[in-house]
């Protein structure tokens, strides 16, 4: 499938961006023109899984997080989230509702709201190397447009 | 995020605002505890009329809320959630145990 517009992002694994890397994602998702839904949904996922690198593959230090968002040529939006952090042992384990590891702030529903909120979902990690997530989100065509 | 808060017959109404992620809100956690255990409500409310963002770090604050409001023998609702923080509450299952009220639809003149 024919990539139509990219981006990367590398940032600091530091709380304090994660506003910095959703908004930054939701203003490159804009020009596929999604609703402010769509819209919401992607920056939800993208906040999970940056918030996941930095409470879970980093715990005690900071670390690199690198988001590489690409536009399909089917309105699909491709975002990949990696860090190079403490990975994770068992990931199904991982994605099953309400299991966390982190503190009091975590619910252990990001995986849970990524795969609500994205059309397709990807984690790949291997301990002690890092983890890589990998979302799709279609975005609707809208009337009128091209 | 910003908090203000209001008491009035044992009811506590915690208004929220901003955006609700990891960031702060362990600091939103400790702040909404401090008010219930400085009140003892009978009711807490949570307001989130001014949230423009919420991720399932929100969950972990009503959660915790809920328990502590439980453990007083008191209600927890929320009201005027905006949609985007409400699809995230529904997609975790929140309504089954919260009684949460949407944003009041807006009347066109």
């Amino acid at each position: 499938m024919k990539c139509e517009n990219q981006m990367t992002l590398e940032f600091p694994s530091k709380s304090v961006n994660e506003a910095f890397a959703r908004s930054a994602v939701a203003c490159f998702a804009a020009q596929l023109d999604p609703t402010l839904e769509e819209l919401g949904d992607i920056k939800t996922a993208v906040s999970e899984a940056v918030t996941n690198c930095i409470v879970h593959g980093y715990p005690d230090s900071i670390g690199k997080i690198t988001i590489r968002c690409r536009i399909m040529e089917n309105q699909t939006l491709d975002i990949v989230i990696r860090d190079k952090g403490c990975g994770i042992a068992d990931v199904a384990q991982a994605r099953t509702p309400m299991f966390t590891t982190g503190g009091e702030e975590r619910s252990g529903m990001g995986f849970t709201i990524m795969e609500s909120f994205m059309h397709e979902l990807k984690v790949t990690s291997q301990p002690g190397r890092g983890t890589t997530v990998h979302m799709k989100r279609r975005i609707m065509k809208r009337g009128g447009k091209a | 995020m910003q908090m203000t808060s209001f008491l009035q017959d044992k009811q506590l109404t915690i208004a929220l605002s901003g955006e609700i992620d990891h960031h702060g809100a362990r600091s939103v956690l400790r702040m909404i505890a401090d008010k219930i255990d400085q009140y003892m409500p009978v009711l807490c409310i949570l307001d989130f009329k001014g949230v423009t963002f919420m991720d399932s770090s929100g969950i972990a604050i009503v959660i915790h809320t809920y328990r502590r409001m439980c453990e007083l023998q008191g209600t927890l609702r929320l009201k005027r959630v905006p949609p985007q923080p409400m699809k995230v509450l529904l997609a975790a299952g929140m309504d089954r145990i919260i009684s949460i009220e949407g944003r009041e639809p807006v009347h066109e003149m």
